[in-house]
C-alpha cells in the first residue's frame, strides 16, 4: 500500500480553508513589547494556525490572515495585556465548510 | 429594527443557541438570533458526534430530514505507545435500531439544517452580525445588545448568551472570567475524504454504520490529551486535543501532534489515500463542574460551552449544549407565561431546572477528574500506556519463557515505573474521582 504522508507545513493545511479577510483590520493585535512573556513566546509554537512569529529583534508579531478564531492566544495572553483580542467583523474571518 | 423589542435575543447559532431559540420561538416568543458567521455553522467546530436523545427532546422527528452521516455501531478505545495500541472495542448489532442513539455529523451542514428549523419556528436570524456589547439599564439589568451594524441598541427582555467557549461578551461584561489555560483544551482536526466503500471496507461497516476510535497515550507527548477518529459517510474526522496550559508549558505544536497521530502505524492505514479538505482548531471546555460560572443574572442566562457545560470524561459537549439551551428556553417561556420580569430571582428557575437534569448531575459526578488528570498527566498518558503495551506484548509473544516469569516481569515493570505506593495511590485517586 502506498502511504500518503501529508506535508507538515501549516500553510498547506490552511490553504484548504476558506477565509474572508478584512484587509487592514486585524482582529487580534500584539501590543508593543521589549521581550515576550513565556506565554506569548509559546504562541510561536502553540498557535494552530502559526499566526505568531518571532521577528529579528526577538519580539513576537502576528499575522491574522490564517486565524481559525480558536481563542488559544486569548486564553494564554489576554490577562497579561500583551494582546488585544476581538472577533472579526460580522461575516469576516474563517468560514468552515465542514467544521 | 431599533423600535421593536424582542422577548429574547439569542447570541450565537450553535447547538445551544439553536436549541434555545427553537424552544422559545416554537412556544410563541418573539426571538431574535444573532450570528457572526456568514451562515449558522460557519464558525462552529466539533468532532463531531451527536446524541439523538437530546435532539429528540427538541425536534422529535429530526431523522426525517437532518443531515446525519453514520449511526455508530462500534466504539474503540486505544491506549497508544509509539508503535502499538492496546484496545477495548465494543460493537453491537443492537445499535442498528430503528431510532439509533448516536450519529456522526458534519457541523456546518447540521447547523444549517438546525438553523432552518429554528427560523421555521419563527425566530428572526441575523447573520454576519457580531454583537459588540451587552446594553444595561441604570440598575444594571441587561436590556439588549449593540452590534457592529449601524443602529442603536436592540432591546429584549432577556439575552441568552450562547456565544461558545471563547465568548467575549459575557467576560467583558464581568459575568464570568475568561477560561483559564488549564480549563480548556485546544483541539485540531482535519477532514479526510475517502470513497464510502473504502471507509466501509476498512472499518467493517455497511449501510450508514459508523465506527469511532478514541485514543490516548504517548501521542499526546506527556500532556493530558485525547485523539479521535470518527467515520462520516464519505470522510473521516481526525483530530487531537490537549490542555492549553500543557501546550504552553511544553511548546508542542498541535499540528505536529496531529501529523504524528496520522502517521502512527495503527492509524496510517485507515486514512491512507485520503484527500484533506479542511483543517480546523477549536477550544473545548475541560474544567468541569468547578469551572461553571454563574449561569444567570438580571436579564441574562448563559448556556452551552460559554457556561463550560462539557463532560470531558465522556466526551459529551453538544448534548449538554442542546439540553442547556432547551432548558433555558423552557425556563424563559415559563417566566414569560406567568407575566413575571426577567430578573435574577426569576431566572434562577433555569439553574434549578438544569440541576435536575443529567447536565449538572453528570458534571458533579466527575468534579475531581479534571484536576486529577491535570496533575497526573505523565502517568496516565505516557507511563501507563507504555506499561500496558509491554504487558500485552509480553503476554502474546510465545517464546520459551515460563509464564510465571512473564507475569513477574510485567508486575515488576509496573512497580518499577510507579512504585507500589504510586500504583495504589493512582488507583484510589482515580476511583474517588470517578465514583
Amino acid at each position: 500500500m502506498t502511504i500518503a504522508v501529508t506535508n507538515i507545513r501549516v500553510e498547506d493545511k490552511l490553504y484548504q480553508n476558506r477565509y474572508v479577510v478584512d484587509s487592514g483590520r486585524p482582529h487580534i493585535k500584539v501590543r508593543p513589547h521589549q521581550s515576550p512573556s513565556v506565554n506569548l513566546y509559546a504562541l510561536t509554537s502553540v498557535c494552530p494556525a502559526k499566526c505568531y512569529e518571532l521577528n529579528d529583534q526577538g519580539q513576537v508579531e502576528i499575522t491574522t490572515d490564517g486565524c481559525m478564531e480558536c481563542g488559544t492566544c486569548r486564553v494564554l495572553c489576554e490577562a497579561s495585556g500583551e494582546i488585544e483580542w476581538n472577533y472579526p467583523k460580522g461575516g469576516f474571518g474563517v468560514l468552515f465548510k465542514f467544521g | 429594527m431599533t423600535e421593536e423589542k424582542f422577548d429574547a435575543i439569542v447570541i450565537g447559532a450553535g447547538m445551544s443557541g439553536n436549541a434555545a431559540a427553537y424552544t422559545m420561538a416554537s412556544r410563541g416568543l418573539k426571538v431574535l438570533q444573532l450570528e457572526r458567521g456568514e451562515y449558522a455553522g460557519s464558525k462552529n467546530v466539533q468532532g463531531a458526534i451527536m446524541y439523538a436523545n437530546m435532539l429528540e427532546k427538541i425536534i422529535p422527528d429530526f431523522r426525517d430530514d437532518a443531515p446525519l452521516e453514520r449511526h455508530l455501531i462500534e466504539q474503540r478505545f486505544w491506549m497508544m505507545d509509539d508503535t502499538s495500541h492496546t484496545g477495548m472495542q465494543y460493537r453491537s448489532d443492537d445499535f442498528n435500531e430503528t431510532n439509533p442513539n448516536r450519529y456522526t455529523i458534519i457541523r456546518a451542514q447540521f447547523d444549517k439544517w438546525f438553523s432552518r428549523k429554528v427560523r421555521e419556528a419563527g425566530t428572526t436570524l441575523l447573520c454576519e452580525t457580531t454583537v459588540t456589547e451587552l446594553a444595561h439599564d441604570t440598575e444594571g439589568k441587561v436590556i439588549g445588545v449593540r452590534t457592529d451594524r449601524a443602529g442603536d441598541v436592540i432591546l429584549a427582555d432577556v439575552v441568552v448568551l450562547a456565544e461558545g467557549v471563547n465568548g467575549l461578551l459575557g467576560t467583558r461584561a464581568g459575568l464570568r472570567q475568561t477560561p483559564k489555560p488549564e480549563t480548556v483544551a485546544l483541539a485540531v482536526k482535519e477532514m479526510h475524504f475517502l470513497a464510502e466503500e473504502v471507509i466501509d471496507q476498512r472499518f467493517g461497516l455497511k449501510a450508514n454504520e459508523g465506527c469511532v476510535i478514541e485514543a490516548a497515550g504517548t501521542i499526546s507527548r506527556n500532556m493530558a490529551g485525547l485523539a479521535f477518529l470518527y467515520t462520516n459517510k464519505e470522510s473521516i474526522s481526525i483530530g487531537i486535543g490537549c490542555l492549553v496550559s500543557e501546550f504552553a508549558a511544553t511548546m508542542e505544536s498541535p499540528y505536529d501532534l496531529l501529523e504524528n497521530f496520522k502517521n502512527h502505524p495503527s492509524v496510517r492505514p485507515l486514512i491512507a489515500g485520503s484527500e484533506v479538505k479542511e483543517y480546523a482548531a477549536h477550544l473545548i471546555p475541560e474544567g468541569g463542574y468547578k469551572a461553571i460560572p454563574p449561569l444567570f443574572g438580571n436579564g441574562w442566562v448563559v448556556v452551552g460551552d460559554a457556561a463550560q457545560l462539557n463532560n470531558a470524561v465522556h466526551r459529551e459537549g453538544s448534548n449538554l449544549a442542546m439540553t442547556s439551551g432547551r432548558i433555558a428556553g423552557e425556563a424563559i417561556v415559563q417566566i414569560k407565561n406567568r407575566g413575571k420580569p426577567m430578573i435574577k430571582e426569576n431566572l434562577a428557575l433555569y439553574k434549578s431546572m438544569l440541576e435536575k437534569s443529567f447536565v449538572i448531575k453528570d458534571l458533579r459526578k466527575y468534579k475531581d477528574m479534571p484536576a486529577l488528570l491535570h496533575t497526573n498527566s505523565r502517568n496516565f498518558f505516557t507511563t501507563y500506556p507504555k506499561l500496558l503495551s509491554q504487558a500485552a506484548q509480553n503476554f502474546m509473544r510465545v517464546d520459551s519463557t515460563p509464564k510465571i516469569e512473564k507475569e513477574r516481569a510485567t508486575t515488576a515493570a509496573f512497580i518499577k515505573a510507579r512504585s507500589r505506593w504510586g500504583l495504589v495511590s493512582d488507583a484510589v485517586r482515580f476511583a474517588f474521582a470517578w465514583r
